[in-house]
This record gives structure tokens, C-alpha cells and sequence, in this order.
């Protein structure tokens, strides 16, 4: 089998260091640290990827995949907006703010920039089925990429997730696998099934082709810094599930700056979670440099990972850069929802409402900046967690057609 | 007190290929011990050196997470399975 991964060359320990050569793993033989792609970088030019593809192909000489990728059937996610948000802005006081809206991609969520690495993965490797634990999100990210790319797919979801995802996740073909367990219970299961012959020749998106997988959440990085003029953010805040998105954004700032992309200037990284799943911020808060584990409770359920397997980076990372981890309350994840619709008409999912709960939080709390650059992410849409606000979101008056009616009613 | 413990892909080296063992011990700690007796070497790589499970390993003491419960002094009650399983992520 001759593979194809463009300029990744080999897979290293994230821990240790220990290198292997690329192949459908994920863990260290020697101390169970998570691999990740390692790369041999040519000449990579700004105006060769602003020639590019408006999608993360344009980035696909820092991406493990082959250089005709954009040629194959995949669902060519990315370059979403990334949208001047004053009003948002002048609402919490911040000078100069911008979403990175990511419900734009195929499947209304950043996932679709993860699945597409890994689906090139699953073909290099001969793969038959493509397969995931999820939350919600993925499991529609992937059933859509493996019906595009002529893939089976089987996906696996805790059973009590919102009605929206689970269509999404259905109505492209393929198996949905229902569990009955939270999440973390899920990813066990994946696990276990992967030593099995029942999952052999399945790519797992989340768990053996993870090292590719999760390369592909660093085109957020480069894709906030060229829509800024290739320019890094002073500040960002990004969700916390597993931490793998909020890592790989750091590891793609860092590769941009070494590669002489952009100025090498400080950002500071911030995590947000919600407070019924916050492993990582309560580590934070108390100064813990690994994560214990909980049981999540929160309408925020597409980042409901109790046991995050990329905790620890992300508090090395919040802490090196100057950053924080932060969470915030049900309600407050709902009140920002409504702040974002009403001030920048985003519509965002439970987890955006995180994000801008969070960017609301440590603005008040004078953790972030008022006057440095700043980005804030949405990384899904909501009309998948509608439940979250339709409670409110109901019709302000229903009345006759007549003036007479609506003039009574207004 | 005799139990099972499943044995990740990447650790059947050490078993003979074997996906599931028996192991015996009164505690969690206790079964890793006489895992690494029978199976020389194992226990290094699922403890650091300062015998702490490593942060990338995951152990269940049946349904339970042990870091839910009481770690490495977590009670085996005999024939409880014992899952060793490498952290993965995703969402």
C-alpha cells in the first residue's frame, strides 16, 4: 500500500516524542500519549494559498492529505465568515471583535473540517466504514462526508441527544447506533470495538485516524489569521469538549509564525466551557495541571465530554499564552445565544452560546482586553439545539389580519 | 480474589496476543501488581514512574472509571472485569 499524506511524514508522541510511521493509530506504544501528525514543510507561500480553493484545500500543503485532494469527492468545508462584529462589541465594550462563524460549513458545524482529513486518511488506508463517537455534531459530519465520498458509515451517539442532530446524523444513510450512556461511555465503547474483528477496516474519524483528524481543526487557525490580513488575534476564545479543537488552533498559529506566514506577536488563548461539564476550568481555577474527570450535565451537550482527553494541553496552553479557562452557567449560555442573534443576526448553537457567555464573563471580570484584537468562535448552528431557546423565541403576538388587531397588539 | 482484565491493542504484546487475562488481587493496585509479575513489563506502561496511573490511560473497575472511585486503591471484587483503555477524544 503506498500512502499518500502531502507533507506529513511520520506520526510523533505528543508526550514523549517517540515517532512511528504513519498507519492508523493513535496511542504510544510506550506511554499512551496521543500521536499527531508530523510534517516536512516545503516553501509555503501566502500567494499560493490565497490562489487556492475557497475551502481548507487552500491549506492543503500544511494539511496531512494529498496535494490532489480537492479533486476527490469530500465535502469541502471551511473558509467560513469571519464577521466584523460591532455591535456585539460596542454591546460588551470590546474595541475590536470578530465571530469566526463556523455554522456555515456543509453540515453546520466546524466538524466537517476535521471529518475531511480523515476521510482522506480512511482512503489511504483501505478503509471501508467510517465511524465515530459523538456528541451530536460528528456523527452528521460523517455520515454526510462517507455519503459523499462513496463510504459506508456506522456512528455511534449517547441516546438522549437533541431530535435535530439526530436526523442530521440519520438522513445521509449509513448506521446510527444509539447508546445508552453519556458520552464518555460512547467513546469507551468505540475503543473497545476497534481490538475487535467486528471494527476491522473501520476508520474511527475520533480514535484511529484521530492524529489526522484533528490536524484539521488548525485551518481555523490560518483561516482567522489570513481573513485578518494574516494577522495572528490578540485574544480568542474557544470551546473546550475534548480540548483537541483549542489545541490544534494553538499548534496552527505556531506553524504560521514559523514558517514566516505572520508576525510573530503574543495571543492569549482562552477555553470556555459550560459549568455542568467543566473539567478543564475547575483544573484551571485550581491550579491543577491534569483533569479529573465528571459527569456532565448541561443543555451545552455537543461539549459534553467529561473526561477530556486533551485537557492537559489546553491548560499548558491557556497558561503559557497568558490565557484563561472559564465556564458559564444553563442560563447564561442562553442569554448569550440571544445576545449574538440579536446584535450580529447569528443564530448559534448551545455551544456558541458558551463562547459568548464566556467572552461576556471575562470582559466583566477584566480578564480580556477591551482594546485587543479579538476573536471569539461559533462552531455550530441553532437550529440543532433549538430546544435551548424556543422556550422564549415564540411569536410576539398572534392576532386577525387587520391593522386594527396589530395596532392593538403593538 | 480472581477477575478479568481486557488488554488494549496496543498491550497484547505483552500477552501473547491475548485481548482478555485473569488477574487476582483484593484492589486495583493489587491486580496490576500480579499483572506485571505474569506479564513482565506491562505495568510500566500503564503507571509512571512514580507508580500513578499514566494521564493518558483510562482504567474501569467494571462500569466505574477509577478515577471516579478510589484509583489504584480501587476494590477488585472477585469476578469483576477490569478495562485498560487508552484516552481518546473527540465530540
Amino acid at each position: 500500500m503506498s500512502l499518500d499524506f502531502g507533507p506529513a511524514t511520520a506520526l510523533s508522541c505528543r508526550e514523549c516524542g517517540t515517532r512511528y510511521d504513519l498507519g492508523p493509530s493513535f496511542a504510544c506504544l510506550e506511554c499512551f500519549g496521543p500521536l499527531e501528525a508530523a510534517y516536512s514543510f516545503g516553501d509555503v507561500r501566502r500567494e499560493d494559498i490565497e490562489a487556492g480553493p475557497s475551502n481548507i484545500w487552500r491549506y492543503r500543503s500544511l494539511l496531512p492529505v494529498p496535494a490532489d485532494v480537492a479533486t476527490k469527492p469530500n465535502m469541502n468545508p471551511g473558509w467560513t465568515k469571519l464577521v466584523k462584529a460591532g455591535n456585539l462589541g460596542r454591546a460588551l465594550g470590546l474595541k475590536s471583535l470578530y465571530v469566526k462563524d463556523d455554522s456555515g460549513n456543509p453540515t453546520h458545524s466546524f466538524k466537517d473540517r476535521v471529518v475531511a482529513i480523515a476521510v482522506e486518511a480512511a482512503r489511504n488506508f483501505g478503509f471501508h466504514t467510517l465511524s465515530c463517537s459523538s456528541t451530536g455534531n460528528l456523527a452528521g459530519a460523517v455520515t454526510a462526508a462517507a455519503a459523499r465520498a462513496g463510504l459506508d458509515a456506522c456512528v455511534f451517539i449517547p441516546a438522549d441527544l437533541e431530535q435535530a442532530k439526530i436526523a442530521m446524523a440519520r438522513v445521509f444513510g449509513g448506521r446510527l447506533i444509539g447508546i445508552d450512556g453519556t458520552y464518555d461511555e460512547v467513546n469507551r465503547f468505540c475503543s473497545e470495538l476497534i481490538g475487535d474483528p467486528l471494527g476491522d477496516k473501520w476508520g474511527f474519524v475520533n480514535v484511529n485516524l484521530r492524529p489526522y483528524y484533528a490536524e484539521g481543526s488548525k485551518t481555523l487557525a490560518y483561516e482567522i489569521a489570513e481573513q485578518l490580513g494574516w494577522r495572528l488575534p490578540e485574544q480568542i476564545v474557544i470551546p473546550i469538549a475534548s480540548g483537541s479543537q483549542l489545541t490544534k488552533i494553538d499548534k496552527g498559529f505556531k506553524e504560521l509564525i514559523a514558517l514566516g506566514l505572520v508576525e510573530d506577536r503574543p495571543y492569549k488563548v482562552f477555553g470556555a466551557q459550560a459549568q455542568g461539564c467543566s473539567p478543564v476550568s475547575a483544573a484551571y481555577k485550581a491550579g491543577h495541571d491534569v483533569v479529573q474527570p465528571v459527569r456532565p450535565d448541561t443543555i451545552a451537550k455537543s461539549l459534553a465530554i467529561g473526561n477530556p482527553a486533551d485537557g492537559p494541553y489546553v491548560l499548558d496552553i491557556a497558561r503559557r499564552t497568558g490565557g484563561a479557562v472559564e465556564d458559564v452557567t444553563d442560563a447564561e449560555i442562553v442569554e448569550a445565544i440571544k445576545l449574538l442573534a440579536s446584535t450580529e443576526g447569528i443564530f448559534a448553537e448551545t455551544a456558541g452560546g458558551v463562547t459568548v457567555g464566556v467572552l461576556k464573563k471575562l470582559t466583566e471580570n477584566g480578564v480580556l482586553d477591551p482594546e485587543a484584537e479579538t476573536v471569539v468562535l461559533n462552531t455550530g448552528d441553532g437550529l440543532k439545539t433549538l430546544d435551548a431557546v424556543s422556550g422564549d423565541a415564540q411569536p410576539t403576538a398572534v392576532i386577525k389580519p387587520s391593522l386594527d388587531a396589530f395596532r392593538a397588539a403593538v | 480474589m480472581s477477575v478479568s482484565v481486557r488488554i488494549p491493542t496496543i498491550l497484547r504484546t505483552y500477552t501473547g496476543g491475548n485481548a482478555e487475562v485473569s488477574g487476582e488481587g483484593a484492589t486495583l493496585r493489587d491486580v496490576l501488581a500480579k499483572l506485571d509479575s505474569d506479564y513482565p513489563g506491562i505495568g510500566a506502561r500503564i503507571l509512571d514512574e512514580s507508580g500513578k496511573i499514566r494521564r493518558f490511560v483510562n482504567v474501569y473497575v467494571g462500569e466505574e472509571d477509577v478515577r471516579f472511585a478510589e484509583g489504584l486503591d480501587t476494590p477488585a471484587p472477585d469476578g469483576v472485569q477490569i478495562s485498560i483503555i487508552p484516552a481518546v477524544a473527540g465530540g
